[in-house]
């Protein structure tokens, strides 16, 4: 996730990392990471605090004026925190957003492919 | 070649989504996606997160997801039954090409193919769901899954922020992070052919640029392990 600055509002973190900010803590699925008091205030995500929690590494680019957060490393040292799939939103080939979880009810076969 | 696996298999109850990994998005992309005539949702992932949400390393790449919506294999390669590109290859005779091109494809000739196994299992599941052996359990699928340490996970970090400046036309500035994202997870192909495809297109060859090159790299692990070998042992 892209970032001009290191506060941001719960629900951009949410859609930019995949983890809902709740009362018990960060949740990704059914994983909760119990975060500290000063790590969410007034609505507004300390990033670093909640970085820090989460192994998410936080690279900065002076030149760009950004940050790059990375995604979560802490809880399972694995790419997956839960098998739950996550929400995953992109545009198919005609530009209209597609939501992987309007397929729930079918077996999905995901495939990743490229051009290079 | 996947639309094949949708026609069969769609009749009973699964639905393919391919994602093509391509920073420059569906100008590059929807010419194959057009000749492949797919009935299925083709979606373009311009920023790579599928690596990111579901440890993609390489492509083709698949991860099997049930009716509720839990991952039931993680990130792992995928074979087509038939696989024209692979077909081609094996029948070329690279002796009268110039050698760059002629190392890399004989190198490509090795990769592992298992289209059988892989297909076997995938008709098994659609057939008989959890009663697979071949779906896996939720820690099972948690603990297979790529390897993250915080290396990775700033690797991420560095890709992403290259793709930004590579988008935004400051070249330099992108390869400076796609150098260190190579650095700090060797084992991602897609962070690297992305990369040098864009300076060397087709061959990813040596260049300026990066420090390593794609024949450079199989030739270090061995083509036979670019797409490591697939786990599919049925569950005891």
């Amino acid at each position: 996730m892209l970032l001009e600055s290191l506060s941001v509002d719960r629900a951009s973190f949410a859609q930019g990392t995949g983890w809902e900010l709740k009362p018990e803590g960060a949740c990704k699925g059914e994983i909760c990471v119990p975060l500290p008091a000063e790590a969410v205030h007034n609505g507004t995500v300390d990033v670093a605090a909640v970085a820090a929690r989460l192994g998410m590494p936080l690279v900065h680019d002076e030149g760009a004026g950004l940050w790059s957060l990375g995604p979560e490393s802490a809880p399972t040292g694995r790419a997956l925190t839960t098998a739950m799939a996550p929400e995953l939103e992109l545009p198919d080939v005609g530009g209209n957003p597609f939501k992987l979880s309007s397929l729930l009810g079918q077996k999905v076969l995901l495939i990743a492919w490229a051009t290079w | 070649m996947w639309q094949e696996v949708r026609s069969e298999l769609h009749p009973h109850g699964l639905e393919i989504v391919t994602v093509a990994l391509d920073v420059e998005g569906a100008a590059v992309a929807r010419e194959f996606i057009d000749a492949a005539k797919a009935e299925h949702p083709s979606l373009i992932d311009q920023g790579h997160v599928l690596d990111k949400l579901f440890g993609v390393v390489n492509v083709p790449n698949s991860v099997w997801i049930d009716e509720n919506g839990m991952i039931v294999r993680p990130a792992e390669p995928a074979h087509p039954p038939r696989s024209p590109i692979m077909e081609q290859l094996r029948a070329m005779d690279t002796s009268t090409l110039p050698p760059d091109l002629a190392d890399v494809l004989n190198m490509a000739k090795k990769i592992r193919h298992e289209p059988d196994t892989y297909m076997s299992a995938l008709r098994d599941w659609v057939a008989r769901g959890a009663d697979s052996p071949y779906a896996l359990s939720p820690e099972e699928v948690v603990t297979r899954s790529h390897p993250r340490p915080l290396t990775v996970a700033e690797a991420a970090a560095h890709f992403e922020l290259g793709q930004h400046l590579h988008r935004a036309g400051a070249i330099e500035a992108a390869q400076a992070q796609f150098r260190e994202a190579h650095r700090l997870q060797p084992d991602n192909w897609t962070y690297k052919r992305q990369a040098w495809n864009f300076v060397s297109p087709v061959v990813q060859g040596p260049t300026d640029v990066y420090e390593s090159s794609w024949a450079e790299d199989v030739r270090k692990i061995g083509a036979e392990n670019y797409y490591p070998a697939l786990e599919m042992e049925p569950r005891s």
